[in-house]
């Protein structure tokens, strides 16, 4: 059964007032306890503000470091889950559950990967 | 994504609770599995023009639920016609369940039918076979021939243990509940025991040419996870998930590259799965229950977790490990912990301390055909110099092994004994 990253990608800048309303947290509660049940949640987080993190680069053989925020791209990733599932359409299904527990005042992009078996 | 792909997806995901959910209604696995099957045939016909429903889940089961009544109903009429010609019937009818409200009811409800659900399917009525095929099926969602190409065995074969599991919980009338009576702990250890042996089977195939396969052992944490997630006060759940995901980490290190076995000692622990082994960890947590003493699951993952907490082999905690054997041995005495305890016992206190435990175990009938204990007896005597015995038990065990792999691992530990002079 593979496993699959999932990606959750928002604007930072565009995030609603207020992050969750509560609503919305009872909901991703339920989502959680369901996809727990499910035996299919492996690991998941949510990150800090791109401006708390730190970016490594290696090129031409030499190390370059750069403090966020991380403002050239839209949308920077806000949070992962590991998931184990049967197919990428099972990840898939899972991943717009999780959507769907967002107010409509949210713009979240999941990008679902499988993870390379060795 | 089709949507054909996309409802597919979402039935697998809440098969079992849709089959689970007619059941309660109709008192029958085997038709509660057909009901659902209606279900998923109702929504691959109108989900492709009316897109998928917000709650899919709810939407299969609402209707499951309603056919499941429908269902009922007839029977009682037809039962009523009988009984208005004249007939008096041996078995008074159900009385009709309430109708339910589509969509609605509390979660709860539906995790107690998930759970009703495993318990029928791994009653004690059941021969071992037959639950751990029936669990597959109707929990694991995987279909026969997935159970069959798992198990080495003909897929009309395994269709048929399961129909026959079906009829025979049908004709035993095997009550449609969650045990909560004296017998609870004994249902819930043959609950336990089905997905333990599902990954063992998985971990070290009892026959054939793969010494792992991972698939199966995926299938069996996954169900453990479940029943970890429903039954958040059973310790012994969080048990079994801890040991089973302490022993999963360990699967990428098992085998080489050739496919060969590659022993714990011998096993590069770099490739131990940090994650999994997390999760053990939080699981033993979570099975800790004060005033409850650590059952067979808690005390076999508390083993475990000292050989994960272990960076290299020679790092083990042997003497803990020897005391958590003694607790095990304790609680659920077996031919099998002993011989285990044997092994921690050499490596605490020398090859002659463990030899003398096997020693008197050698004859336990259980042991007579366990490819083990002359395995364990081999390598304590390799210890201890006698290289010629040594070769000779490494001998009897190939011969008694089943898996191939594992077979050729022992041939090769008594050619190199062969090689050494004494």
């Amino acid at each position: 059964m593979p496993r699959f990253l999932t990606i959750v990608r928002l604007d930072e800048n565009n995030v609603p007032e207020g992050g969750f309303s509560p609503e919305m947290g009872e909901r991703m509660g339920a989502l959680l306890k369901e996809i727990t049940e499910a035996g299919v949640m492996l690991d998941t987080g949510g990150l800090t503000p791109t401006s708390q993190g730190r970016r490594v680069t290696f090129s031409g053989g030499k190390l370059s470091a750069t403090d966020g925020p991380f403002t050239e791209t839209k949308e920077v990733v806000g949070g992962y889950s590991i998931v184990q599932a049967k197919d990428l359409a099972e990840a898939e299904e899972w991943a717009g559950r999780f959507l769907k527990v967002h107010d409509d005042t949210w713009t979240v992009t999941c990008e679902i990967r499988q993870i390379a078996d060795h | 994504m089709t949507t054909a792909s996309a409802v597919e997806a979402v039935f697998r995901i809440e098969q079992a609770r849709v089959i689970a959910a007619a059941a309660r209604i109709v008192r029958d696995i085997g038709i509660a599995e057909e009901i659902a099957q209606d279900a998923l045939v109702s929504a691959l016909e109108k989900w492709p023009e009316s897109g998928v429903p917000d709650k899919p889940g709810a939407w299969l089961t609402a209707v499951a639920k309603r056919r499941a009544v429908d269902l009922v109903r007839r029977k009682e009429n037809y039962a009523r016609k009988l009984a208005e010609v004249g007939r008096s019937l041996e078995h008074a009818a159900e009385p009709p369940p309430a109708e339910p409200s589509p969509g609605s009811g509390p979660e709860a409800d539906i995790d107690d039918d998930l759970l009703r659900l495993i318990f029928t399917a791994c009653h004690p009525v059941l021969p071992t076979r037959a639950r751990i095929a029936l669990t597959l099926r109707l929990l694991g969602g995987l279909t026969t021939e997935e159970i069959a190409r798992a198990f080495l065995a003909s897929e009309p074969a395994v269709a048929q243990r399961i129909a026959r599991a079906k009829r025979s919980l049908a004709a035993a009338d095997v009550p449609f509940e969650v045990p909560y009576g004296p017998d609870r702990a004994a249902r819930l250890d043959s609950v336990l025991e089905v997905v333990y042996l599902v990954f063992n089977e998985g971990y070290s195939a009892t026959k054939g040419d793969d010494w792992v396969r991972p698939a199966l052992c995926e299938d069996a944490l996954r169900l453990a996870r479940v029943l970890a997630a429903l039954l958040p006060g059973e310790s012994e759940a969080h048990g079994l998930a801890a040991l089973l995901e302490i022993q999963a980490s360990r699967i990428p290190a098992r085998t080489g590259p050739d496919g060969s076995p590659v022993l714990l000692a011998d096993q590069d622990r770099t490739r131990w799965s940090p994650l999994l082994i997390r999760r053990g960890f939080a699981a033993l947590d979570r099975a800790a229950v004060p005033g409850v003493p650590p059952g067979p699951y808690v005390l076999q993952a508390a083993i475990a977790a000292c050989h994960a907490r272990a960076r290299r082999y020679e790092d083990t905690d042997w003497a803990l490990i020897v005391t958590l054997y003694g607790q095990l041995a304790a609680v659920r005495p077996s031919p099998v912990v002993e011989l285990n305890r044997a092994v921690a016992v050499a490596m605490a206190e020398g090859p002659a301390a463990g030899l003398a435990l096997v020693d008197a175990i050698a004859a336990e009938p259980e042991l007579k055909d366990y490819h083990l204990l002359p395995s364990v007896r081999g390598e304590l005597l390799a210890g201890l110099g006698r290289r010629d015995a040594a070769r000779k038990e490494f001998v009897r065990a190939a011969g008694l092994a089943r898996n191939d792999r594992e077979r050729d691992l022992l041939l090769a530990r008594a050619e190199r004994l062969a090689g050494e002079p004494e």
